[in-house]
Formats: C-alpha cells, sequence, structure tokens
C-alpha cells in the first residue's frame, strides 16, 4: 500500500515537473513582474500601503491622458468594427466573387500585423504634409488638407491610422461569426413572412451582437495598449496614457515611481475589464457556432 | 438581391481603397529622394546604412532564437498538459493569453524595475543579460500565438497513443518529443514562427526601453531625422510581414491538403 502511494506521489512529481519551466517562465516573465507593477501601485516610496498613487491619477494631466486615450480607441475600434464588418459581410452574403473573399482574408492577415513604426511612416506618406493624397487633393480638386483644421498629429489622425490595422483585425474574426449563420434561419424567417430588414434586426444582428461587441472590446483594448505608431508618428507631444507611461520609465517625469505603477496599473485595469468581457461574450457567442 | 450586391461592391471598393492608397502613397514618396525625378536613392541610402545593417542583422537573430527558445518552451508543455495534466489547461491556457490583456509597456516596465542591475537576477546589468531578458520578453509577447498555433495542430493527432506506441518500441522521452511529436506538429510550429517573426523584427516598445539597437528603435530615430528613407523602410517592413504571413498560409495549406495518417 504505502509502496503503491510512494508511486503515485513519485508519478505526480513528475508529471508537475514537466510544466515546470512554463511555470518558471510565467512567474518570472508575466506574473512577478505585473504583481511588482500592481503592488507598487499601492504603496508609498518608503514601502507604506497607501491609496495616493491611486488618487495621484486623478489630477487634470493624468485624466486627460486617459480621457484623449480612451478617444482614440473608443473611436478606431468603433470604426475598425464597423467598417470591418460590413467588409466582411461583402465577402460572406454579398455574392461577390470567390477570388475577392480570399485576398480580403489574406491581406487582413498581413494588415493586421503592420503596425507600429512602418505604418506611422506610410501614414505620413500619405495624409502628411506632403503626402500623395494631401497633394493630390490640392492639385486636382483645389482642397488645401491642412486649412481645414485637419492634421494627421491629432485625434482624427491617429484614429484613422489606427483603423488600417483595426479594420483587418474585425474583418478576420468576425467572417467565421458570418460563416455561421445558417441558411435555414434566413429561410424559415422568410417563410414566417418576415422582411429583410426584420430578418437582420430580429434574427441575425442578435446572434451576431455578442461576436461584434465583444470584437469590438478587443480592438479597444489593442489600440489602448499600442504606442510605437502614435510615437513615431506625433513624437512625445500626444499625451495618450502608454506615451505619457513611456516617459515615466526613461525620465519619471512624474517625479514619484510610485504614481507610474499607479498608471501601469490604470492600463491593466482597462484593457483587462475590455479583455475579460470579450472572452465571456466569445463563450456566449460560440454556442451558435457549434 | 440586386442592391445587395451593388452595397457589396461599394463596401469592398471602399475598403480597397483605404487599405491600398496609403501603400501606393507610401511608394511613390520613396521615389521622390532626387527633386523632378523618381529613383531608388532612397533605397540605395537605406541599404547602404551601416546602422540598418547592423540593427537589421541584430534583430534576425533575436527573432530566430527567440523563435527557437520559444519553441523549445511551448512545444514540450502544450504536448505534456495534453498528456498528464489535462486539469492543469485552462490555467496554461489563461497564462498563454495575459500577454493579449497586459500591454507590452507594462511588462517591460515590471522587468526594468524587477531585473535592474541592483536586484536579485540583474539582467540588465549587461549587454548579454540584457540581450536574454529582452529574448525573453519578445517570446512572452510571441506565447500567445505560439501556443496557440502549436495546440492546435496537437489536437490533430492522438497524442496518448503515439507515446504509448514509441514507448512500446522502447524510445526514451528526447526520441519521442524530436522524433514523433514535433514533426507531427510541424505545421503549428511554423505558422507560430512566422507570426514570431513579424513580430520580433517591428517590435519597438521592448527593445527601445531596454536600450538594444534593433530594428524597430532604429526605424524610429531614422524617422525622426530623415525625409526619403522611412517611406522606403516602412515598403521594407511590409513586404516582410507580407512574406511572414504568405509562408504562413503556404504552411497552413499546405498540412491541410496533406493530413496525417490514421
Amino acid at each position: 500500500m504505502s509502496a503503491k502511494q510512494a508511486i503515485d506521489l513519485k508519478k505526480t512529481a513528475i508529471d508537475w515537473l514537466g510544466i515546470l519551466p512554463f511555470l518558471l517562465f510565467a512567474v518570472m516573465f508575466l506574473i512577478a513582474p505585473t504583481l511588482y507593477l500592481v503592488t507598487g501601485a499601492f504603496l508609498n516610496p518608503a514601502g507604506e500601503f497607501t491609496f495616493d498613487n491611486i488618487s495621484g491619477l486623478f489630477t487634470d494631466k493624468i485624466l486627460a491622458s486617459y480621457w484623449i486615450s480612451i478617444k482614440v480607441s473608443l473611436a478606431s475600434s468603433l470604426g475598425g468594427a464597423f467598417i470591418g464588418f460590413f467588409l466582411a459581410w461583402a465577402v460572406v452574403l454579398g455574392g461577390l466573387p470567390s477570388w475577392i473573399r480570399s485576398s480580403l482574408l489574406t491581406f487582413s492577415g498581413v494588415a493586421s500585423n503592420f503596425a507600429g513604426v512602418p505604418l506611422a511612416f506610410a501614414f505620413l506618406a500619405t495624409l502628411g504634409r506632403t503626402g500623395l493624397v494631401t497633394l493630390l487633393l490640392r492639385d486636382w480638386f483645389g482642397i488645401n488638407l491642412y486649412a481645414t483644421g485637419f492634421n494627421l498629429l491629432s485625434f482624427i489622425g491617429l484614429t484613422i491610422t489606427y483603423m488600417y490595422f483595426q479594420i483587418p483585425l474585425m474583418v478576420l474574426i468576425i467572417t467565421p461569426a458570418l460563416d455561421g449563420l445558417k441558411k435555414e434561419w434566413r429561410e424559415a424567417a422568410e417563410i414566417l413572412g418576415a422582411t429583410n430588414t426584420q430578418y437582420w434586426t430580429k434574427v441575425a444582428l442578435p446572434i451576431l451582437f455578442p461576436s461584434i461587441l465583444g470584437t469590438t472590446l478587443l480592438l479597444f483594448a489593442n489600440a489602448f495598449g499600442a504606442i510605437a505608431t502614435a510615437y513615431s508618428l506625433t513624437g512625445s507631444t500626444f499625451n495618450i496614457v502608454p506615451i505619457q507611461l513611456y516617459a515615466q520609465i526613461r525620465g519619471d517625469v512624474l517625479h514619484n515611481p510610485n504614481l507610474g505603477y499607479a498608471l501601469a496599473l490604470g492600463m491593466i485595469v482597462i484593457t483587462g475589464i475590455s479583455n475579460l468581457i470579450y472572452i465571456w461574450l466569445r463563450m456566449r457567442a460560440e454556442r451558435w457556432q457549434k | 438581391m440586386k442592391t445587395q450586391k451593388i452595397g457589396a461592391w461599394i463596401a469592398i471598393l471602399f475598403g480597397a481603397s483605404y487599405f491600398i492608397i496609403p501603400l501606393i502613397a507610401t511608394f511613390e514618396f520613396s521615389l521622390r529622394m532626387r527633386r523632378g525625378e523618381y529613383t531608388f536613392d532612397a533605397y540605395r541610402s537605406v541599404f547602404s546604412d551601416v546602422q540598418f545593417r547592423e540593427s537589421f542583422s541584430y534583430s534576425i537573430v533575436m527573432a530566430i532564437l527567440t523563435i527557437v527558445f520559444g519553441i523549445l518552451l511551448v512545444v514540450p508543455t502544450a504536448y505534456w498538459v495534453r498528456l498528464r495534466l489535462p486539469q492543469m489547461r485552462p490555467v496554461v491556457e489563461f497564462i498563454t493569453l495575459m500577454p493579449l490583456v497586459i500591454p507590452a509597456i507594462v511588462i517591460v516596465f515590471g522587468y526594468l524595475r524587477l531585473y535592474n542591475s541592483s536586484s536579485f537576477i540583474p539582467f540588465t546589468g549587461s549587454a548579454r543579460g540584457t540581450d536574454l531578458l529582452l529574448m525573453f520578453s519578445f517570446m512572452t509577447l510571441s506565447l500567445p500565438y505560439m501556443y496557440r498555433s502549436v495546440d492546435t495542430a496537437m489536437r490533430t493527432i492522438d497524442v496518448a497513443t503515439l507515446t504509448e506506441a514509441a514507448q512500446s518500441l522502447g524510445a526514451s522521452w528526447p526520441t519521442i518529443m524530436f522524433k514523433c511529436i514535433f514533426p507531427n506538429v510541424m505545421s503549428g510550429v511554423l505558422s507560430g514562427a512566422f507570426i514570431t517573426f513579424a513580430i520580433v523584427i517591428g517590435e519597438f516598445t521592448m527593445p527601445s526601453l531596454l536600450n538594444r539597437p534593433a530594428f524597430g528603435p532604429y526605424l524610429q530615430l531614422i524617422g525622426a531625422n530623415r525625409a526619403y528613407e522611412p517611406p522606403a523602410l516602412a515598403i521594407i517592413a511590409f513586404a516582410i510581414t507580407w512574406a511572414s504571413m504568405a509562408l504562413l498560409q503556404l504552411v497552413s495549406r499546405f498540412s491541410k491538403s496533406a493530413p496525417s495518417k490514421p
């Protein structure tokens, strides 16, 4: 009996030994660094527990940077979700030739990974002061884009740029959901006398709603954590949260390391909540895709 | 039905122009270096830049190391979880998704505080140590993609039967791992590798904050100081991303047309 127990114990030990490297990696490079910042957000420089750093976030400058970050992320995720949905709808249900579908999906795979610094270069060459589109609008249509108040290095410019990776991401995630709409549902609705509008508002959109909302939240978190594009587009002039955190890491511009931890904690909370709702909605949506 | 088709075409045309115009504009801009004519001078200037070659090869070496060590970490873990610890699957999957939830800049912020030169494990105390830390941070970034593609490939094979068959023929654990499991999940390993490559080559935040001379920070530096080289570099970066994704698609299509024999 005790020999068997010893063997069982040894077997369990070996079982756990197998994922030890992975657990060690996770603790060292994911969990411990995050916990360090999270606990640091609740400590003062002397190491005592405090809420001062959290309340320190509610100053005009930091609130303004969270607000502009939320605005850019919200606008680019809503815009990306809206346009991405129509593109996916067009290739799944629009009756287009099938090569359009495969090229859109291939392109989306590339464009959703084409972010960071090169994306900023591309939009500077397009909509910057001497960008191609800016020049063509001036020469062909007599429109001086920058006289209309447009600026690439602003809220609207950053939103347009972010949508270049947001739209493809939406296309990639929402296309399978649209594929999952069964023909029988439409036929059943039509037999019962539903119009096209009724079918969409009463059948299709309620089924798709968890996928659409969930993906929008994923896009939101995706934009909220992004820094490279904004940084190389606007330098450090445009105060979104990641850029402010970058400056804080580089040179403690807030003059309080623990306030920097609180800034990071705020980012984790926002991206964490949107991702958790996304995962929950995704589980709900998968019921319809079986 | 007809209006639906017209609507679909409008959506596609709008989308296509939004996606293609910036690429055309970037290419056109990259040719403008000499006044009054289109030349490839900007590309010539980029390729003859020593810093370009150094940072680019640094990033390629980092990408290869990240891929190798990422595979060595992920494949045995995914295998072991399926074989022996199925109850741990939700936990391991949650951990692999964490890098998508926590922004990269926050993760690297934690590294800088935890592994600075006066800490227990002073990674950032030396250049080699920082390189090592950077490789681990790249592994963290690519973990969600690597794990998912390997785990998906592993779902299609019967891990338990393969292992038992190998064991009854007297195979050791390394033999089982490298001669049985790896070849069977090669498609997943390769797709994970190509995504990792695309991510690592362009990554800016982590090498920039760790002060290592990678391609991403180099791009940013050129962007701040030059006019015509940046669009040329953007075209090069787009071509690299495109090539990685094309290889990925090729691999997944190849593995679909040749399913593992029963």
